[in-house]
């Protein structure tokens, strides 16, 4: 099967500043890829570099067979972009909205209305945009960019600055999305988003891909312990220091944690004892593989 | 093609409807200022000038009835025999002058704080001695007579000049904010990204934004010749005020040209309306858009030449009131054309999609 996105050792410069600094990477139709990082890492650059909307200066960019440098008008048509929830036209309502979108790619008004619906926006077609909620603007603004039926969907930060709730429904959203057979890059700050959505996630600091797999690989290669836990007392803590010596005990006064790369020998061995009270387990997260890859405390955006 | 073109306007069109402020100063602000000088300047004429009458003065007492009717368009008269309080009229400016008879001499008391009114009296006393004196000399045909009449009142009231004037400065201002601001918003929204995204042309965006530019150019001048047509306010258009038209249609390129420009510099549109307005406004006194420029040094006059809005004015003069030909506006609907194109090009040349 041919690669939607070929991106081949790709380097961009802002002065000094090296944003995107030899990257590689290819995504197969109907894949959902994340690229996940920092503010600053590099993954706006990236993106924008595939969509046509910069130049790179070196390195090789297809996409659906093209180059999308400079303005390709035959790959416009087929590619949706998400920007922010702001890009719209001034004090026009939703259903004005996209229709106006989905006119400049030649699509009826019907087709548009519809869209509205599929997002879930049916009801606020008369709202002007400026006063839907933050999430209900990101629904309209991926509306803006599927009414055209694209093959490639680009999705900057879809989840930025929306409540709990909000998220959930996007991220129901973006699988349907991706579902029907389209090919989805999004770039996300938000760990739990990459592990949940994407079939494989690009993790990138500093201009550079530090791995890039599915979640679980990215995570199963990370080696990194598994933290059991069960209430305080369950079992002494000294008892337990002696009991698992190769394991890191730690007791905060709610809860005693053991953190072990054998955590089938630690449940039954607290099993044995009865000491299972309160037991919740966690495995390591695309956040753990995070720090172990750069070495340092997650960036949070400023 | 013409699908984009058409919804692209129609947002557009839509947006600037729905835009309460920007309606205020393209419409309504400009419309304001034409109700006030079309109102204020209405009836002008020349003041009756205000005199005081100290006790008898044969000068004064002895002319005609036929001719005293005459006098009292311009000199109203008012007798009293108590010098002092005459004199302190004059002094607190509640009279122009006061008047009496010193034996053979007429004595005028007036205060230099009005020279033009002072200067008013003095010359209608003038001739009034004078006249008494050739009537005294039984002169009652004198060789030369002189009448005076008010040039300016016959070719340009009031109404006929602001309407012209105001509306170039209301053209001026909402082709300029049209432009400035759009360009600005959509950069700084990210709208021009998201445009350059999709498969619809430059020339398709800048084309919507052109002709909802004039068409609301072309509602201005509506609104505005329909106000002043008013009985009230009493507008006469000449034969050829038509040809105000394409004259609207070269101006607003060239202010929407002017825009575009502002905007490739501003980064906010508080910033773009700052510049907008800093350009317009020192424009609109310079070319005389509110009052005739007639009085201005040279130099001054030299500068007004260099304003697009000064040949707009004058054009939209030429062909709505001074009842001039339609071939009489070619040079100023080529010169707007002509500023138009050459600050596009420097326009087009600093365009930046985005602010990175």
């Amino acid at each position: 099967m041919p690669s939607t996105i070929v991106v081949k050792d790709v380097r961009k410069l802002y002065g000094e500043t090296r944003a995107v600094d030899g990257v590689s990477f290819e995504v197969s139709e109907g894949e959902f890829l994340g690229i996940l990082g920092p503010n600053g890492a590099g993954k706006t650059t990236t993106l924008e570099i595939i969509e046509g909307l910069r130049q790179a200066d070196e390195g090789e960019v297809r996409v659906l067979g093209e180059s999308p440098w400079p303005r390709n008008p035959n790959l416009l048509p087929r590619i949706g972009v998400q920007l922010q929830a702001s890009s719209f036209f001034e004090r026009l309502t939703a259903r004005e909205q996209i229709r106006t979108w989905a006119s400049l790619y030649g699509i009826a008004p019907k087709k548009a209305d519809e869209m509205l619906d599929v997002v879930g926006l049916g009801d606020k077609a008369n709202t002007p945009t400026e006063k839907l909620s933050g999430g209900q603007a990101q629904r309209l603004s991926i509306a803006c960019a599927l009414a055209h039926g694209p093959d490639l969907v680009f999705l900057d930060e879809p989840t930025s600055g929306l409540d709990p709730q909000a998220r959930r429904n996007l991220w129901d959203l973006l699988r349907d999305i991706n579902a029907e057979g389209r090919t989805v890059v999004l770039t996300t700050h938000y760990m739990d988003e990459a592990e949940i959505l994407c079939d494989r996630v690009a993790i990138m600091d500093l201009g550079k891909i530090l791995e890039l797999g599915t979640p679980a690989a990215l995570v199963r290669g990370l080696d990194a312990p598994t933290h059991v836990s069960v209430e305080s007392g369950a079992i002494p803590e000294a008892e337990a220091r002696r009991l698992f010596s190769d394991a890191d005990v730690s007791d905060d006064g709610v809860s005693l944690t053991i953190a072990t790369r054998a955590p089938a020998a630690v449940l039954s061995t607290l099993a044995e004892r009865n000491a299972l009270r309160g037991l919740s387990v966690r495995g390591a997260t695309l956040e753990d593989v995070f720090l172990n890859l750069t070495g340092r405390e997650y960036r949070d955006e400023q | 093609m013409s699908n984009s073109l058409n919804s692209l306007s129609r947002a557009m069109a839509l947006g600037f409807v729905r835009d309460k402020t920007a309606l205020f100063f393209t419409i309504l602000f400009p419309l304001m200022f034409l109700v006030l000088f079309g109102g204020i300047f209405k009836d002008q004429t020349a003041p009756r000038s205000e005199v005081v009458q100290i006790g008898q003065v044969s000068l004064l007492d002895r002319i005609p009835p036929a001719e005293r009717s005459q006098l009292d368009q311009v000199l109203q008269l008012e007798k009293t025999d108590d010098r002092a309080a005459a004199l302190e009229k004059v002094r607190k400016g509640d009279a122009d002058a006061a008047v009496e008879e010193v034996g053979q001499t007429i004595v005028l008391h007036y205060a230099a704080a009005d020279q033009v009114k002072s200067g008013t009296v003095r010359g209608l006393f003038d001739s009034l001695v004078q006249y008494g004196n050739l009537a005294a000399a039984g002169v009652t045909k004198p060789a030369y007579s002189l009448e005076t009449q008010q040039v300016e009142d016959e070719s340009l009231k009031t109404i006929q000049y602001v309407t012209p004037g105001l509306l170039g400065w209301a053209i001026a201002t909402g082709a300029m904010f049209g432009a400035a601001l759009t360009l600005v918003t959509w950069r700084q929204k990210k709208v021009l990204r998201r445009l350059r995204l999709a498969p619809v042309s430059t020339a398709t965006i800048a084309g919507a934004r052109v002709g909802v530019s004039i068409a609301i150019a072309l509602v201005q001048m509506a609104i505005f010749i329909g106000v002043a047509l008013i009985p009230y306010f009493g507008l006469r258009l000449s034969a050829y005020w038509w040809m105000a038209i394409p004259l609207v249609g070269a101006g607003t390129l060239a202010f929407l040209a002017i825009g575009l420009l502002a905007g490739s510099f501003a980064k906010t549109a508080e910033a773009a309306s700052a510049i907008a307005n800093l350009i317009v406004l020192p424009m609109a006194f310079l070319s005389g858009a509110f009052f005739p420029l007639q009085g201005a040094p040279g130099w001054l006059q030299t500068i007004s030449k260099a304003l697009p809005l000064r040949h707009l004015v004058d054009g939209m003069q030429a062909v709505m009131v001074r009842g001039e030909g339609p071939a009489s506006v070619l040079p100023q609907i080529g010169i707007l054309l002509a500023f138009a194109v050459v600050v596009s090009v420097i326009a087009v040349s600093l365009f930046r999609w985005d602010d990175a």
